[in-house]
């Protein structure tokens, strides 16, 4: 057969996006100069982070979402098996027991979890697509709480929060009757209005939270009154406002942040890497952005919304909803209106894992959009 | 395979999308609203956070002033050392991170027992000493452990020394860490607070206290922008400190020796001043103390040594303790007689060797009297029959309105703080003394024993001088200073404290020779004529012996009593005497009589200043006959 080169690079490409693709080099782009104000000296790794994840993403997208129905099962059940023998075997660091030693590697199995979560949940709603009850429900909701409550119980809240997130979205999206998510979003209101307003007896430190662990109730407390402890727990919330504030409409100039670069941001490359934003470029920064998010998130939904069956939507839609989850938790924490839990901010954070899961998520976008629904139905 | 897609269930599951969307437009617009917020609403307040992490007030402490006695010598420096401190509010384990260190670097336990008394004195985030004077070798092994110990850290200070060590020990004073009453006087004052941000010592006594405004100097500051642990990355803005003036003193460190070598072990005090200006040229007080134990907060060892001693060596004598003035007293009293003509210089009295007031005897020192006595032979031979008499015929209220005027009785006003008043006695002075009212009046009888420089009379020996020098300077009053100048250190220019006329004591040539030359004989051929024989200079002095124990009537004998309750002895003295240049007064505590333990110590001091003439050791005693 003769070699066509063009015809070649067509195939090598055709699983990309482009509009995906687009927004996510315009955010990492972006990522990039903020990193480079924030910590330098991780230019290489940063790099290698970043192409690596492009690989991961251009594999993926590769990959049919059959494949990917077939992963499902697999995947949540190690990922299951991995969180278990974290709780009896795993590595304790910062008095949470996240990672697992095999010898060769270290792996943290939640992180498997972000994804195999809503591919399992997916799989098996279109496993009883058409005769969905209120009882599949229920057996969804406890596939979802079975590897919540073994991450949270790490404990490791950011990504309990982010399996939770995509897991809730997956049963939201696979139809949920309003009637029953009424009044567990009001009880939830409910529960946060009643915090606020009862903190000061619930946060004495004699009173013990039901499930939580100390630290979670600290930074709930903290987060409400962030003076209470301004060189402990409420420093990071303390900082990081002072930060985004003092950055007002333009900011202050790239590498001229003098919360970030005098050591006063913690965390400041990876968790907090948006008060540097915040700092140095002020809200104009903050708006692109989000604008940025949003876009990414428009198109998630655009490509769940085109999916040609219900597996390749849900999992569409809850990956989408995970990078929103994401953003919000992260900028809500940056900002001081959330607690401070290990959530990073969604292509734009230093670390490998978390951007070859957010880049493992686009592949998957990718590669559902790929076999969408042809405009005026297939 | 192939997935089928009922329209139904797709048009639902796009509801869902949009409510999503909507939900994700929701959440966002909350976030965006809340960065609105901070940024635009609160950017000031913010800003004014973020300005205030950034930059910090570092102080920087100026050099203390220099004292220097008048020929150049120093007597206190600065010289920089390092120390190890630790910040208790920020260890944990204060024991065992003492106990930790002492592993790398020596730590005696005076160290920590000094530490210890620190940490009672101080606020909890006040870096404290725990070492000082690192040698470079502890400062090198300390750097290489650091990391074991957060909350100690090493501190390059200047340190005061007093290169003398114990000479003039009282007049200089000391400075030591300032403690929390101090402190509170300091913070009072808004200026003065923030003067002594970074300063931690303080002049404590002598002339480190009354001088501190001159020697501290300005702190200077730097602004300088701090990271997240305080450290400072660089500096923005720098207002340099202005160090301390200089004291240049009126005071000779080698007399000041001289006098002080002439003490021997013996305890007292000397004042020699400067007629006709009042600039002291020394001051001594025996024993003394190192002033340099004190810089670093002296370690309780040594304090108990210096506070429990029964020679009270911190006991400022000289300005502080009064003393009778014995037979030091009769030149004045025999001027108080010229000026308000109660005698002239030729009138004779007869003393059969006591005198009788009523029912009381008062006894003469020389068995069977010192017979016919006029002015000259009274104070040559100290005949104290002739003052009795005097003192009656006087009075009190004359008596002590007369002598008050040579400064007895009040402070000199030496600048210096917590001098002594002493007692000048008097009706009125009696009746503010005591409370019960039959104590209160003054019996006539009680005159007598005035004249003679016993009773209530009680001096300072700077007031003793203080009058020598007045009566030398023919009765032209300077007000006693030690500090001759106060100099910039920067710029070196002087501001001279000149010397101040207090007043003119109208005293007339004659009346003033007559006492001049009975002062003489004294010297030539009277009570201090042992010690002063061979002088190669004209002399002017006076011996006196003042009980410290009331024999009751009984005669005195040496070697009987008790040694601390032996007789204080006295020497007055100004040379040369046709143009005086130094006045002095000694003291000698429970040495007997005045010319056989005060007046040696005199003349090596007048040999010294005058003649340049250096003892080979202390003050001999020379036999001598009392007054």
């Amino acid at each position: 057969m003769h070699f066509d080169p063009v015809a070649w690079l067509r195939r090598l490409f055709a699983p990309i996006d482009p509009w995906l693709f687009g927004i996510l080099m315009a955010t990492l782009s972006g990522a990039f100069i903020v990193m480079m104000s924030a910590s330098p000296e991780r230019f290489q790794s940063h790099c290698m982070n970043i192409v690596t994840g492009m690989l991961i993403m251009w594999l993926t997208a590769h990959m049919r979402p059959q494949r990917l129905y077939n992963l499902a099962l697999p995947l949540y059940v190690v990922g299951v098996l991995l969180l278990v023998a974290v709780a009896l075997f795993g590595e304790s660091s910062k008095g949470a027991q996240r990672w697992l030693n095999l010898g060769v590697v270290r792996i943290q199995p939640s992180e498997i979890m972000k994804i195999a979560m809503p591919l399992m949940l997916a799989w098996y709603f279109q496993k009883r697509e058409g005769s969905l009850k209120i009882r599949d429900f229920i057996i969804a909701i406890a596939l979802l709480a079975i590897p919540v409550g073994l991450i949270a119980k790490q404990p490791d809240l950011g990504t309990a929060i982010l399996v939770l997130g995509a897991g809730v979205f997956v049963i939201f999206f696979a139809g949920l009757s309003w009637k029953l998510i009424a009044p567990v979003t009001l009880l939830g209101i409910a529960g946060v209005v009643a915090i606020i307003m009862y903190q000061t007896p619930i946060c004495a430190p004699d009173v013990k939270w039901p499930g939580m662990k100390d630290y979670q109730k600290h930074r709930i407390c903290t987060l409400l009154d962030p003076s209470s402890d301004p060189l402990g727990k409420g420093f990071h919330t303390i900082q990081s406002t002072i930060a985004v504030g003092s950055g007002g409409v333009f900011g202050k100039g790239w590498r001229e942040g003098t919360q970030a670069h005098l050591d006063f941001l913690p965390e400041r490359h990876t968790d907090f890497v948006l008060a540097v934003l915040s700092e140095e470029f002020g809200l104009v920064g903050v708006v692109v952005l989000t604008i940025l998010y949003g876009m990414l998130i428009a198109r998630g939904l655009a490509i769940a919304a085109n999916a040609p069956n219900m597996f390749g939507r849900l999992l569409a839609g809850a990956i989408t909803m995970t990078f929103f989850c994401y953003a919000f938790v992260n900028m809500g924490m940056v900002s001081g209106i959330l607690p401070v839990v290990g959530v990073p901010l969604p292509f734009v954070s230093y670390g490998g894992t978390a951007l070859v899961t957010l880049c493992l998520g686009i592949g998957v976008l990718m590669s559902v959009r790929r076999y969408r629904l042809r405009t005026g139905g297939a | 395979m192939e997935f089928k897609a009922p329209e139904q269930e797709l048009s639902r599951f796009r509801a869902r999308v949009a409510v999503a969307g909507v939900f994700v437009l929701v959440c966002f617009g909350l976030i965006l609203s809340r960065f609105v917020f901070l940024q635009i609403v609160r950017h000031d307040y913010y800003s004014t956070r973020a300005e205030e992490n950034r930059i910090s007030l570092v102080p920087i402490v100026p050099n203390r002033g220099l004292i220097i006695d008048r020929n150049g010598v120093i007597l206190a420096r600065n010289y920089s050392a390092y120390t190890l401190e630790i910040t208790p509010s920020k260890v944990r384990n204060l024991e065992g991170t003492i106990d930790e260190l002492a592993e790398v670097i020596e730590v005696q336990p005076k160290d920590r027992k000094r530490f210890r008394k620190l940490l009672d004195e101080s606020k909890n985030f006040e870096s404290l000493p725990i070492r000082t004077r690192l040698t470079d070798t502890e400062v090198a092994r300390f750097i290489a452990q650091r990391y074991r110990f957060p909350g100690v850290e090493i501190k390059a200070r200047l340190f005061r020394q007093y290169p003398q060590g114990e000479l003039a020990s009282h007049a200089l004073g000391y400075i030591g860490r300032i403690n929390v009453k101090e402190a509170e006087v300091i913070e009072e004052d808004d200026e003065m607070a923030a003067n002594y941000r970074g300063t931690d010592h303080i002049g404590k006594i002598g002339l480190e206290q009354s001088y501190e405004t001159y020697l501290h100097g300005m702190t200077g500051f730097e602004q300088v922008e701090v990271d997240a642990s305080g450290r400072a990355v660089r500096a923005l803005r720098r207002t340099p400190p202005v160090p301390g003036d200089n004291l240049v003193l009126t005071m000779d460190a080698e007399l000041q020796k001289i006098a002080d070598q002439a003490f021997g072990d013996r305890r007292g005090a000397l004042v020699a001043i400067e007629p006709g200006t009042g600039g002291i040229l020394a001051l001594v007080s025996k024993p003394t103390f190192d002033p340099n134990l004190f810089v670093d907060g002296i370690d309780p060892q040594n304090w108990d040594i210096l506070n429990t001693s029964i020679d009270k060596p911190l006991l400022h004598r000289a300005i502080y303790s009064a003393y009778p003035p014995g037979s030091t007293f009769k030149p004045y009293m025999a001027l108080a007689a010229l000026m308000t003509g109660k005698r002239t210089p030729t009138q004779t009295i007869y003393d059969p060797g006591y005198y009788v007031f009523g029912n009381n005897t008062f006894r003469d020192d020389k068995k069977g009297g010192h017979g016919t006595v006029d002015m000259y032979k009274s104070i040559v031979q100290s005949c104290d029959t002739y003052y009795y008499m005097l003192a009656n015929d006087m009075g009190i209220d004359l008596l002590s309105s007369t002598i008050g005027q040579f400064g007895f009785g009040a402070k000199t006003g030496i600048d210096m703080q917590g001098e002594a008043e002493g007692v000048l006695p008097s009706p009125a002075w009696k009746k503010r003394r005591f409370k019960k009212p039959e104590q209160q009046k003054w019996y006539a009888g009680e005159t007598i024993s005035i004249g003679i420089g016993q009773g209530y009379n009680s001096y300072t020996v700077i007031q003793m001088a203080h009058a020598m020098a007045t009566l030398a300077a023919g009765g032209v009053m300077f007000k006693p200073h030690l500090v001759r100048y106060i100099e910039d250190a920067k710029t070196g220019k002087r501001t001279v404290i000149e010397p101040t006329p207090i007043k003119t004591i109208p005293i007339s040539p004659e009346n003033l020779a007559v006492i001049k030359q009975a002062m003489v004989g004294v010297n030539k051929a009277g009570t201090g004529a042992r010690a002063f024989a061979g002088a190669e200079y004209e002399s002017a002095g006076k011996t006196g012996t003042a009980q410290v124990y009331s024999l009751k009537g009984a005669k005195y004998k040496e070697g009987e009593v008790n040694l601390r309750l032996r007789d204080h002895a006295l020497f007055i003295a100004f040379a040369p005497v046709e143009n005086p240049k130094i006045a002095l007064a000694v003291l000698v505590e429970n040495g007997g009589f005045g010319a056989q333990a005060a007046a040696p110590i005199a003349r090596q001091v007048l040999d010294y200043y005058l003649l340049g003439k250096r003892p080979v050791g202390p003050a001999a005693e020379v036999d001598a006959e009392d007054e």
